[in-house]
């Protein structure tokens, strides 16, 4: 079973925010609310990076261990989506992700309540019927049914955000790193995920025996 | 962390950006402390986020199909409701169709698949098949389904009255706008009106402009590619040929090295990028010479500040160390460049100690990007409106160029002059379309030229020379667009025609994209007649409606989605559209509107001689767009755009996926053997079959497969010393392989080869030459027969010697932040009579030579990738504004602090011209102390005041803020008139 990931290489990622208008067109988001941003360190200086970020779709992820009405869910493919119908705006959520992905677009209601909470979806759609009305209605398109893969990633100006099977786009990033010929210091995030650069090749035929042994089962 | 669109204090709607931002801020650690807003802000931008959202479009309420209308649905009048209804009831998947268009965004040329159900555009999906673009978006391509819905669209025709734009209907504006323009020609003469034709036009639409125009009387039009790349158009096709583009941004995959200087294509082409920086995954070098730390900058390897408007000396400065180290390429020089010493001696008075003094950039760095193009070859260079939009423009193109010659590196895959274009169709116009010099194929206007076209049109010589005042003024050059003003404003004596500007129609540009934005106010007052055709009403209509009661008119056309035809990219690929959805509101396709106005001038006949005109779902007359192409392929012999039929380009959008990204061409399937959108020359009839030329002048091809070699369009020699290419340097398996002149009959009989031609063929290229036998007969033997090049094969000139400048020299701009330098390089003499007007350059730098006393900073200007152009367009689709909400200007920590103006607050922008923007700053290190950075998109402020009140009710763009060409100065090229934008002075002060 396929294991969804986003993953934005900051080697690639300008900043064109195709992707933050990818998801606004795809889905019918209106203005304020942004399922998906860019966000950059060092701007205007050497050093500058941007990623692009959204609902990462953590493997154990914070907002379902503080939901109190266990409105989340997981999908067989990891992704994480959430039932509109049982969340009560209460914004625990919001506190526990640490990539602000969740959102109150409706609110505040009376009583201070904030309304449904709205996220990415990894264009999953939500607990309704796939491709329904009401599906899209409250949750936005549902491009994994019809196939596809998220507008934002598929869009992507130079293919920096990729979304798709976790072991296929480490594996494209990968390539790109060690291509790079800086092995990855380059890359956000290499050194603490993956280790210093020459452990790079190491782990990419370790990947590669890896994938063997599972081909052969 | 700053983060330039989430201005978040200045809206009243803080987004949930702020918080991503911040969270990941936190996650990231770096250096957040010092960018970041401070807790107290944060809260209560969380505070504020729960707080308020904007309503204007109710998600939850919506589906996909009504979205077709949007929120304002109840206002929508004519057919979309009716449609968007219709599409509800049809519900599920009947009636849904794909069509394929193109970006209309920049010149990448990026396809999207439209879903459109029951003629509601409902959905975009990402067109992996495409060579170009392999379904790859940046936030303006991503965006284009908005069109679909156009709230803030010009809905139909209205007119100033009373200072206010009321509605009137397309008959009452037809005959009023036609019987004042006739008028006007009757009493002033055709050349007192001036017609402003548009970039965004397709190839078919822009082309019929330039007829359109011509019909009417005069060559006084223009359009987008003066204040773009007009520069680059003149001198690089006075080097070496053609004033396009030599590669592609997917040939720049096989670069090893690549310089931008100019260019900030992370935002203006963020596409392209994606070749780029897969480039740079297989070991290409990259540096961005800059006068900002562009966020290209951020991706290159090296980066150098230059002083805004030095690029001539940075260029020499290169050149120095390249001849110093020995590492031109000498026999390339020897066979296919003229003039290189005459060079040398220029190049070698810029020692590195001058460079420095006069650029800013220190010799190790000037040496270190000359050895990283001169040792990694092939090295390619990219050029934008940073090196175009100078007085010494045309200048600084021929240096590039120069310097790719002493490499090199032209006429090679992976070299070249990468020049990136701006407007989805800016190449296509400029090829075929409205310029003031030239007919389309850049024929010029001599006497020859008009019986050429006027052949290829189907109409008397005779006559269309009567719709002029005179001869003279049939084969003078027109006003510039960018000069429209002074053609108003300026003492008639002055003026090098009889009556000043009585009109001016804008059919499809911003106003706000042309200098001098305080003067053009006067002379929008001053006009009897403005009409402003767009479907959008553009920063014209508050402009004028500012300056004026009445006299205004405003017409709606749509969009390059609601009709057909085919753009140009940059890279010279053509490529077709099919119609999205039929024209929205009461608008209509540019042609439409051309032949409505045709019909009122009594030239409908002579207008579409050789094309079919049907009738659209109004009934309104509508020229086929099909045979326009072949009318234009009937006609543009000099450039190519002859093979290009609208069957060949539609084969090739529907088999895009035949086609190799890094070649881009096809290997098999029905286009085998073709490139990418026949990008031209792509010589011949169509049933030649030439397959386009992806890289121009590469000798290693046979020109039949896409090779060539430069162009003999200089004479053959120049005081005593031939111009013709050196033994050997032909193209590969030509018949000559030595120099040899451009063809004509009689060259074809002197080599015997008049007998290749067939009898059909000979009676229409008797007396005629390559460009005007309109058999194609000459083209095919030359190079299907011979294999040889039908323009010759010439050298490469390093010195144009019918340019002011034969040898580019450093002049500094006219408001120079230096006065002695000024003093040492000086513009050169003011022109009497230049494009029908008195143009200044010495004597005005002169008098401004210690301004920059008062004005101390320079103020330098750009793009942002979520806007284009002027800017009303992108800025009224909500996706797009939302992320760049205000009006702002870059400025180093260091300057803000000395005018006390903190970050996110308002300051004024203040220039010579007496000039004032009041905008936010933006304080940052992206550029340097003493230079300050306006974006160039904004308009519909005006000194501090929202212009709203002057917009037609409901068509204002949702962003408004200050144009920056308010305060533009005064300067001009000295070849072209290209605008000088780039570099000027300005003052900050705390508002």
């Amino acid at each position: 079973m396929a294991r969804m990931k986003f993953l934005c290489d900051a080697e690639r990622c300008i900043e064109c925010n195709g992707c933050v208008t990818a998801c606004k067109n795809e889905h019918e988001l209106p203005w304020g609310v942004n399922r998906r941003r860019v966000v950059t360190i060092n701007d205007g200086v050497p050093g500058e990076k941007s990623i692009s970020v959204s609902c990462m779709h953590c493997s154990d992820a914070p907002c379902m261990a503080v939901c109190p009405t266990d409105c989340f869910y997981k999908t067989d493919e990891g992704v994480v989506l959430h039932n509109k119908d049982a969340c009560i705006g209460c914004g625990y959520c919001f506190f526990a992700c640490p990539f602000g992905a969740p959102q109150f677009p409706n609110g505040p209601a009376a009583f201070g309540a904030r309304g449904k909470m709205d996220k990415c979806t990894f264009c999953s759609g939500g607990p309704e019927e796939n491709g329904t009305k009401e599906e899209f209605e409250k949750y936005g398109r549902n491009r994994i049914s019809e196939g596809k893969l998220p507008a934002c990633a598929e869009m992507c100006s130079t293919k920096a955000l990729l979304a798709g099977d976790a072991p296929v786009i480490s594996d494209i990033f990968r390539d790109r790193a060690l291509r790079r010929g800086k092995a990855g210091d380059a890359a956000w995030g290499w050194t603490t995920a993956y280790g210093k650069p020459e452990q790079a090749q190491e782990r990419t035929q370790e990947r590669t025996r890896e994938q063997k042994q599972e081909g052969g089962k | 962390m700053l983060i330039r669109k989430s201005k978040a204090h200045s809206l009243a709607k803080p987004e949930a950006s702020v918080i991503l931002a911040a969270n990941l801020a936190a996650n990231f650690g770096a250096n957040s402390a010092s960018t970041v807003p401070q807790g107290d802000f944060l809260r209560g931008a969380a505070n504020n986020i729960l707080a308020t959202t904007m309503d204007r479009r109710t998600f939850l309420k919506r589906s996909g199909l009504v979205a077709g209308g949007g929120a304002m649905a109840s206002q929508l009048p004519y057919n979309m409701i009716g449609s968007a209804e219709a599409a509800d009831v049809a519900k599920e998947k009947t009636g849904v169709e794909i069509k394929r268009t193109i970006c209309t965004h920049c010149s990448v040329g990026c396809a999207v698949d439209a879903v459109v159900e029951n003629g509601v555009w409902v959905r975009q999906e990402p067109v992996f098949d495409s060579p170009i673009n392999l379904g790859a978006h940046c936030a303006k391509g991503a965006s284009v389904r908005e069109h679909g819905h156009g709230e803030h669209r010009l809905k139909y025709p209205m007119k100033l009255v009373d200072g206010k734009y009321k509605k009137i209907s397309w008959d009452q504006a037809l005959t009023e706008i036609s019987d004042k323009l006739l008028a006007i020609r009757k009493e002033s003469g055709p050349d007192a009106t001036y017609w402003v034709g548009s970039s965004k036009h397709s190839n078919e639409q822009a082309y019929m402009f330039r007829k359109f125009v011509s019909f009417f009387g005069t060559n006084n039009m223009d359009h987008q590619a003066r204040v773009c790349h007009s520069t680059t158009v003149a001198g690089v096709a006075n080097t070496w040929g053609y004033g396009a583009m030599t590669n592609s941004y997917n040939d720049m995959q096989f670069s090893k090295a690549a310089l931008y200087i100019g260019s900030n294509a992370a935002e203006a082409h963020p596409v392209s990028m994606l070749h780029m920086l897969h480039a740079k995954e297989s070991g290409c070098k990259m540096a961005v010479v800059d006068p900002r730390f562009t966020r290209t900058a951020a991706k290159a390897d090296y980066f150098s500040r230059i002083r805004s408007g030095t690029d001539i000396p940075f260029i020499w400065g290169m050149l120095y160390h390249i001849f110093k180290n020995g590492w031109e390429d000498k026999e390339y020089l020897k066979a296919r460049v003229h003039g290189i010493e005459k060079v040398k001696e220029e190049v070698m008075k810029w020692t590195p100690d001058k460079v420095q003094d006069v650029t800013g950039i220190p010799e190790a760095e000037v040496l270190r990007i000359a050895d990283m193009l001169a040792n990694n070859k092939p090295s390619t260079v990219v050029w934008c409106m940073g090196q175009t939009q100078h007085t010494v423009g045309n200048a600084n193109v021929r240096a590039m160029c120069i310097l790719q010659l002493v490499l090199g590196n032209v006429g090679v895959s992976g070299g070249g002059t990468n020049i990136f274009r701006g407007h989805d169709n800016v190449q296509g116009a400029t090829d075929v379309g409205p310029n003031p010099d030239s007919l389309p194929g850049y024929y010029g206007l001599a006497t020859g030229s008009w019986k050429h076209w006027c052949a290829v049109w189907g109409v008397d010589y005779e006559w269309v020379k009567k719709q002029f005042a005179s001869q003279v003024m049939m084969e003078k050059s027109g006003i510039t667009v960018s000069r429209w003003i002074d053609g108003v404003l300026e003492a008639n004596e002055n003026i090098d025609q009889d009556s000043n500007l009585r009109s001016v129609v804008y059919w499809g540009m911003a106003p706000n994209s042309q200098t001098r934005g305080l003067e053009m106010v006067e002379a929008m007052k001053k006009l009897d007649l403005l009409v402003v055709i767009d479907p959008y009403p553009s920063a014209t209509a508050a402009m004028s409606a500012m300056m004026r009661k009445d006299g205004v008119y405003l017409l709606p056309a749509c969009t390059q989605f609601e009709t057909v035809g085919s753009a140009t990219a940059s890279n010279r690929s053509l490529q077709w559209r099919e119609k999205v959805i039929e024209p929205l509101f009461e608008s209509k396709p540019d042609h439409t509107i051309m032949y409505a106005f045709a019909k009122k001038f009594g030239f409908e006949k002579e207008f579409c001689q050789n094309i079919k005109v049907e009738k659209d779902k109004q009934g309104w007359d509508e020229p086929n767009v099909e045979d326009i192409l072949r009318e234009i392929n009937k006609g543009c012999w000099t450039i190519g755009y002859t093979g290009q039929s609208p069957e060949r380009l539609k084969l090739h959008m529907q088999n895009m996926h035949t086609f190799d990204v890094k070649t881009l061409r096809a290997n098999g399937g029905p286009c085998d053997g073709d490139y990418f959108g026949l990008p031209w020359p792509c010589y011949g009839t169509p049933e030649m079959k030439h397959p386009g030329t992806p890289n121009l002048y590469d000798t290693s091809k046979h020109v039949m497969d896409g090779g060539g070699n430069f162009r003999a369009n200089f004479g053959v020699e120049k005081d005593g010393v031939s111009l013709l290419a050196e033994d050997g340097s032909a193209s590969k398996g030509a018949d000559l392989q030595m120099g040899y002149p451009e063809f004509d009959h009689v060259l074809l009989k002197k080599l015997g080869w008049w007998d290749d031609l067939t009898d059909d063929e000979k009676k229409l290229a008797e007396g005629k030459n390559w460009k005007t036998d309109r058999s194609g007969g000459i083209q095919r033997v030359v190079m299907k027969v011979h294999g040889c090049h039908p323009f010759g094969n010439a050298k490469a000139r390093a010195v144009v010697w019918n340019f002011p400048d034969p040898v580019p020299v450093h002049r500094e701009p006219m408001y120079s932040p230096r006065p002695d330098l000024v003093e040492k390089y000086p513009q050169g003499a003011d022109k009497k009579v230049f494009w029908r007007l008195p143009t200044l350059f010495k004597s005005l730098q002169d008098k401004v030579k210690d301004i920059s006393k008062e004005f101390p900073i320079v103020m330098t200007s750009g793009r942002l990738v979520e806007y284009e152009g002027g800017g009303e367009e992108t800025r009224s689709n909500p996706w797009l504004a939302e992320l760049q909400q205000e009006m702002f200007a870059e400025i180093n920590p260091k300057d803000a602090n000395n005018a006390s103006v903190r970050n996110g607050e308002f300051m004024w922008v203040e220039t010579p011209s007496k000039g004032r923007m009041k905008l936010r700053a933006q304080v940052t290190e992206r550029v340097a102390p003493g230079t300050v950075f306006l974006p160039f998109h904004f308009s519909g402020w005006w000194q501090g005041k929202d212009m709203l009140e002057y917009y037609p009710e409901g068509a204002a763009p949702i962003v408004r803020g200050e144009s920056v060409n308010q305060g533009t100065t005064y300067g001009y090229d000295s070849v072209t008139m290209m605008q000088e934008t780039k570099t000027t002075l300005c003052r900050v002060t705390k508002a």
